[in-house]
């Protein structure tokens, strides 16, 4: 199964956003994924973002900073964006084991340079952002009014292969 | 060209490199929890692969909300249990037996040099103190370990750490930890292995080991890894004696792990910490740390010793030794969770227990609780915690808390005086 990504985007204009930020640890006595949906960034302060707004009902993908996912291994925070509907994120960096957790998954974590990542942002000012991706070239793709950005992407093979065959234990099932 | 510990590890236990740098590792340990363990299980049940690869290689502890708070920590536990008895898990550790998995696991000898471990808990990180490597996973990762015994890491480039000179009086690994993570910084360390080495290292029991590998996430680190050394084989003698003739014997095969000489390091840190002063954490991150002069007099309202970072023997016996013949301010609640039945019985012993409760301390059972803010001493908005945990994150500790992360020693001065302190003063 292979997804599509992309969608309208939230900007997340921090770094180090932590697993406790993305769902908080008091939701971790959860036993499903769909239990997780309403709580997403609940604990997230960052100035004119609210976790109960519409901004964050229509997102698909959310853009951010350095060092996104540090903290706590929980892949209760990729299931949290999951059943939101969010299965790209786009950052500067991550925490290794949430950047694993997406790709296990089948999500994408996608690494762009600060510069590229800088005019991404900058895009915000021209009105609601759109972002599209097509992983097998490795581009993304982003509109907003009559404003277009488009950059490359890399990714690890092994990443990439994790993502085409729907995560990791499919992956892993065939080959072990 | 030599190799370090972690690239001798991967050496030995590499499976597959399905692509040039990514290398699949054969696992000598999975480590499960009630939190995280639950929804791999649901995962291989619904994909009708509920079989473990070997029962004796896979421990479980229900350790994080324990005895069960709700009904939905029962049956997180209820999960783990049955989970458990069904594939044979005889390492499985219920209300009675259990501690926090990072202290426990390593008393039980279950973790030895040269060891692959992984586990759903970030602070898997701490079972390097033994030579091993042992990097925390998301449930997915775990899901595979428990079905296959494999898991996927990229290349293992390391930081050496050099920490040189002698700690102070009053200054311990936890200072050290805290001080490398304000240089480092919280993603200093990604994707890299903080190896620790230098005197200062091999005078330090593993109790205080474990403090220092145990955050070497909060830098990022996948791992933070120490070269077994005869303190080492000293700890796993029980449960080595009869692999080997003696202890030398022991030594000289643990030190086949060693890096070599010529290792390549990414970065190489000399750290002399002969004048670190104890330090504290301010704000919602582990890299923003000062020395405790900077933040005396910062009230207090709770202090919480324990936990997987600074729950162990050696921990409650320098925070008793600033507790002895004293007691709590009023003004500050002050919780004891001895990391282990083992450690509280030992603590319970010495009279360390006595200790805690004369000055006023609620002593709870082993568990995470508090740390996490699941049980056991959550904050209230507005609230400060002193506390031997790890992280300090907003919200971390109970909505609107504020934590203050330190040593047993400082965070038992705070509790005297209600504010930050420094346990040198009393």
């Amino acid at each position: 199964m292979e997804r599509t990504f992309g969608g309208t985007a939230l900007f997340l204009d921090r770094s180090d956003i932590n697993t406790d930020e993305i769902i908080p640890a008091r939701y971790l006595t959860e036993v499903t994924k769909d239990a997780l949906k309403p709580y997403l960034l609940e604990d997230l302060l960052l100035d004119g973002f609210d976790p109960q707004g519409p901004a964050l009902q229509q997102a698909s993908v959310i853009v951010t900073r350095r060092n996104f996912g540090c903290g706590s291994s929980r892949e209760h925070a990729p299931w949290a964006l999951e059943v939101n509907g969010i299965h790209t994120v786009i950052a500067e960096s991550y925490a290794r084991i949430f950047r694993q957790n997406m790709f296990n998954c089948g999500m994408l974590a996608i690494e762009l340079p600060a510069a590229d990542l800088e005019r991404l942002f900058a895009l915000q000012t021209a009105g609601e952002v759109q972002v599209s991706v097509d992983l097998a070239a490795q581009r993304v793709v982003a509109c907003a009014g009559d404003q277009k950005f488009e950059c490359g992407f890399e990714i690890s093979p092994f990443d990439k292969a994790l993502v085409q065959a729907g995560g990791w234990v499919e992956f892993a099932d065939q080959r072990y | 060209m030599g190799k370090t510990i972690a690239e001798k590890i991967f050496a030995a236990h590499l499976r597959d490199e399905p692509f040039p740098g990514t290398y699949v590792l054969d696992l000598d340990r999975v480590l499960c929890h009630e939190i995280t363990t639950p929804v791999a299980i649901a995962d291989l049940v619904w994909r009708n692969k509920d079989r473990v690869f070997d029962p004796t290689r896979i421990k479980a502890v229900i350790d994080h909300v324990t005895p069960a708070k709700d009904s939905k920590t029962a049956i997180q536990g209820k999960i783990l249990r049955e989970w458990a008895r069904r594939h044979d898990i005889k390492d499985f550790f219920d209300v009675g037996r259990n501690g926090v998995c990072h202290a426990l696991f390593p008393e039980q000898g279950f973790i030895r040099p040269g060891f692959t471990v992984i586990m759903g808990d970030s602070h898997t990180c701490t079972h390097g103190a033994f030579g091993a490597f042992a990097a925390g996973v998301g449930t997915t990762d775990l899901e595979v370990g428990i079905l296959k015994g494999v898991c996927a890491f990229r290349k293992p480039a390391s930081i050496l750490v050099n920490l040189q000179g002698t700690l102070p009086e009053g200054v311990y690994s936890k200072d050290v930890i805290l001080h490398l993570i304000g240089i480092l910084g919280v993603n200093g360390a990604t994707d890299r292995v903080i190896e620790f080495r230098g005197p200062v290292v091999d005078a330090m029991s593993m109790d205080a080991r474990m403090t220092l590998t145990n955050m070497a996430i909060e830098a990022g680190g996948t791992c933070g890894i120490c070269l077994p050394d005869q303190t080492t084989v000293e700890y796993l003698w029980p449960f080595i004696k009869d692999d080997y003739a003696n202890q030398a014997a022991a030594l000289e095969d643990f030190r086949r792990w060693h890096s070599d000489a010529d290792a390549v390091y990414e970065r190489v840190l000399d750290l002399d910490v002969s004048n670190l002063e104890p330090q504290v954490t301010y704000d919602y991150k582990p890299d923003c740390v000062k020395p405790v002069g900077e933040l005396a007099g910062t009230r207090i309202d709770q202090v919480y010793i324990g936990t997987c970072t600074n729950g162990r023997l050696e921990d409650l016996r320098q925070a008793a030794e600033i507790l002895k013949g004293r007691t709590i301010a009023p003004t500050v609640r002050g919780i004891l969770s001895p990391a282990t039945p083992k450690i509280f019985r030992e603590a319970l012993e010495e009279g360390l227990i006595a200790i805690f409760m004369d000055a006023g301390f609620c002593v709870t059972n082993p568990t995470c609780g508090a740390c996490l803010g699941m049980s056991c001493g959550v904050l209230a908005p507005g609230e400060s915690c002193a506390a031997t945990s790890n992280r300090n994150f907003q919200g971390r500790m109970g909505q609107g808390g504020m934590v203050h992360l330190m040593s047993p020693a400082t965070a038992a001065a705070c509790a005297v005086t209600g504010v930050i302190t420094d346990p040198r003063t009393l």
